[in-house]
């Protein structure tokens, strides 16, 4: 038993900070901790930042274009960008579109998507939610009819994330009516700027656009879009959603944000004293600080597990469960820091541009609408219920 | 022992509901509470007619009404409503002239009543996060009259307001209970800056900077030096206010919830039919009932002349309320999934509500640290 991580990832480790302290913009990591909005120039910067450097894809084998690290590395790498303030790699293309397509799609596709994937030169999304399908996800309702070359696609997605920012989809459709559920779905790549493309902008309940519905009428697709084999679609979907999971816990976010909780507690007063001093809310930070170096062993745990290869299967529902519940508790506790000042919303305050004098503590402006968004992290990705559905089954055997 | 309310007050929650679900209808409700003012004076001044202010103040002062669960019931429609009208301020403010005014200052509840005043408490500071006695405002005597200077954070509804009770020290350090007194402000004082802005879960509140504001004798009041006992006495009334609205809202979010578990359907079937979700379901109505009982007995409490009595059951209260509310909320939203975090779905915004009714006055850590040194000053 050794917690400690070997020389060589230490060393990794020291080459990744050089690299963040080199090349990570100021005026990026300052919005990423401020909790200010990113715009979609600033996701495009630091995606274009990671590919100069060859760690963009970095789930991607060597061959591809990827650095060829192992578990460790990829773990020691997201949780340093998250402590630095780096944003988070849009995921859709590089973690999701690319390792399907390393896997299951033709030659041409390969070499035609990945490089553009790399470049910026696509910006993708995830077609996998409907209205009516949310944790069901098998029950796809949108149609592919083949029509010579070409499908013919209708239906709506929806849960959209950054939708509105992205040119191309990748898509669950349903291709054979008569299969059960599971079989009878393909996986497409479709051009959101074909006719019959619609983006309509879903408002979460913080007043911001993150997520979408699309919807699909008589769009023609090639069929040369098609990845693998029609029908066989679920496989790839399935792959996609259990493939890379080293991050899924989220430790590096909890951690930067556990320490940027814990500067706002020794600052704001309570009763004469520091917050961090109140025996209440001190308590409150103790518990979450425990559960997070919880979190980090069980964490390092999987991946150490996986480290010769492979991906982890129904342990990364645990780190899913845990992981998203003490994100959303330390966000809860920066709102409860804030006091009255939780209640105020300058929405104008989320941008850089804003240069108005703070109302309340420095940090307030995003901490309230951060907590009602961060509810979302127990939904998505297959939500807490799911994941738990997943272990009874897969690990307990029920 | 009888827990039904009067037919009088059955007959107020009937006609505020029914005005509610008409007139106060979710997308008139999301449209006033981003408005520039944060309030509708229409709807308010229909409101005040209905009775749902006079309902709130006893009648030596003009109202008809003024007992706890008068005040409970007007809330818990607010609540099931999610109204952003300017109650709390007219309930706050009303209740500390009605307890501690001369008898020109309690006349002017009569405009509070008819809604034509608005009024708004300017209490809290910046920092004060929560402390009653962390007041900093200083008032200073001058002629026969008063300086006030200093700052009041998150005043609800402040700029619209006409009247404002602003607390400043005219004695003793900061956090002492003792040398804390109480002004009516005009809210167009020379002097008088704010600073507005809207709030996460709707309607709008303001900074407030008091830069030199003048105001004669006749400002004060109750006794000078003796407004932290006016101001707990105001607060409670306010605590049972909150509590009963954050009840009223948790009954909406509790019905639209076990409503979604009915006819959403995932794998073939409701997800209602899930025994994991059928136990967080019957948990959140363990709980629901649970904050309906802490209402009641501080509604019950909240006139009582045993301080002890009293405080403890506002404070249990509002610890109750704050706990549950938030927990109410956003089990809700986890059980509606994706939907739940949407602007256009009302229940986003009750959750919301029932969080940040968790900030104003207090909480629950603040009461639950209250109830533990009142009943430690109890047993001493």
């Amino acid at each position: 038993m050794d917690l400690q991580f070997t020389q060589e990832e230490q060393a990794f480790r020291a080459e990744v900070l050089q690299f963040l302290r080199d090349k990570l913009p100021e005026h990026l990591s300052r919005k990423v901790k401020g909790g200010l909005r990113l715009t979609r120039e600033d996701m495009q910067q630091w995606h274009a930042i990671l590919n100069e450097r060859g760690w963009l894809a970095n789930h991607w084998p060597r061959q591809h274009g990827g650095p060829g690290w192992g578990a460790a590395q990829k773990f020691i790498f997201e949780n340093e960008c998250a402590l630095a303030g780096a944003p988070r790699i849009v995921p859709f293309g590089v973690n999701m579109l690319g390792p399907v397509l390393i896997k299951y799609g033709s030659e041409a596709q390969k070499n035609y998507w990945l490089p553009r994937i790399l470049n910026g030169d696509d910006w993708w999304c995830q077609g996998y939610s409907e209205p009516g399908s949310g944790s069901d996800l098998a029950s796809v309702k949108t149609t592919a009819v083949l029509d010579g070359d070409h499908y013919v696609v209708n239906g709506q997605k929806t849960w959209t994330t950054l939708g509105q920012h992205a040119n191309m989809i990748f898509c669950l459709v349903r291709t054979n009516r008569d299969a059960k559920a599971q079989s009878g779905i393909s996986f497409l790549l479709v051009d959101m700027n074909a006719p019959g493309v619609e983006v309509r902008p879903i408002i979460t309940l913080d007043g911001e656009h993150e997520v979408n519905e699309v919807f699909f009428t008589d769009v023609r697709v090639p069929v040369q879009n098609l990845v693998g084999e029609q029908d066989k679609g679920w496989t790839y979907a399935k792959f996609l959603l259990t493939y890379e999971r080293t991050n899924i816990a989220g430790v590096g976010f909890s951690v930067a944000a556990l320490e940027k909780l814990k500067r706002i507690a020794r600052k704001v007063q309570r009763n004469g004293r520091p917050l961090a001093e109140d025996p209440m809310f001190a308590t409150r930070l103790a518990k979450v600080e425990i559960d997070l170096e919880n979190m980090k062993t069980t964490n390092l745990r999987v991946i150490a597990a996986v480290a010769g290869g492979g991906v982890p299967g129904a342990e990364s529902s645990m780190l899913k469960i845990r992981g998203t519940e003490i994100r959303q508790e330390i966000s809860s506790l920066a709102r409860r820091a804030m006091g009255p000042y939780a209640q105020p919303f300058i929405e104008e305050a989320l941008h850089e541009s804003f240069n108005d004098e703070a109302v309340g503590p420095e940090e307030a402006a995003p901490l309230a609408s951060q907590y009602f968004n961060n509810r979302k992290l127990s939904i998505f990705g297959g939500s807490n219920e799911i994941q738990k559905n997943i272990i009874s089954k897969m690990i307990l055997g029920l | 022992m009888n827990f039904e309310h009067t037919e009088d007050r059955r007959m107020l929650a009937d006609s505020l509901d029914r005005f509610i679900a008409e007139q106060y209808t979710f997308d008139e409700r999301d449209r006033i509470a981003r408005t520039r003012e944060g309030y509708s004076r229409t709807h308010w001044s229909q409101l005040a007619e209905i009775g749902a202010l006079g309902a709130l103040f006893p009648e030596e002062v003009g109202g008809f009404g003024g007992a706890g669960f008068d005040v409970a019931v007007v809330f818990e429609s607010l609540g099931k409503g999610l109204v952003v009208e300017p109650f709390l301020g007219a309930l706050l403010v009303g209740r500390a002239i009605a307890h501690a005014g001369s008898d020109a200052q309690k006349a002017r509840i009569a405009g509070l009543v008819d809604g034509s005043t608005l009024a708004a408490l300017a209490h809290e500071e910046p920092g004060s996060h929560y402390e009653p006695t962390l007041v900093r405002t200083r008032a200073e005597r001058t002629g026969d009259g008063w300086l006030l200077q200093g700052a009041k954070a998150v005043v609800q509804q402040g700029e619209q307001a006409g009247l404002l009770l602003v607390s400043a020290r005219t004695s003793g350090a900061d956090g002492d209970a003792q040398g804390v007194s109480l002004f009516l402000v005009p809210g167009d004082a020379v002097g008088v800056a704010w600073r507005g802005y809207p709030k996460i879960d709707g309607g709008r509140a303001a900074e407030l900077r008091l830069e030199g504001v003048r105001v004669d004798a006749s400002a004060l009041l109750g006794t000078q030096g003796e407004g932290a006992a006016v101001l707990e006495h105001a607060t409670g009334w306010g605590l049972l206010a909150l509590a009963a609205e954050s009840l009223g809202a948790m009954e909406v979010t509790k019905r639209e919830t076990l409503e979604y578990l009915r006819t959403r359907r995932q794998f073939g079937v409701p997800i209602g039919s899930f025994q994991a979700l059928q136990h967080r379901m019957a948990d959140l109505l363990l709980e629901v009932e649970q904050a309906r009982s802490a209402v009641i007995n501080a509604a019950a409490a909240v006139d009582a002349d045993d301080r002890m009595v009293r405080e403890k059951a506002l404070s249990a209260a509002k610890y109750s309320v704050g706990r549950i509310g938030t927990r109410v909320a956003e089990e809700a939203i986890q059980l509606h999934g994706g939907i739940g975090m949407t602007w256009e779905l009302p229940l986003s915004h009750y959750a919301k509500r029932l969080v940040m009714i968790d900030h104003q006055l207090g909480d629950e850590d603040h009461h639950l640290a209250r109830y533990v040194a009142l009943s430690q000053e109890a047993t001493a």
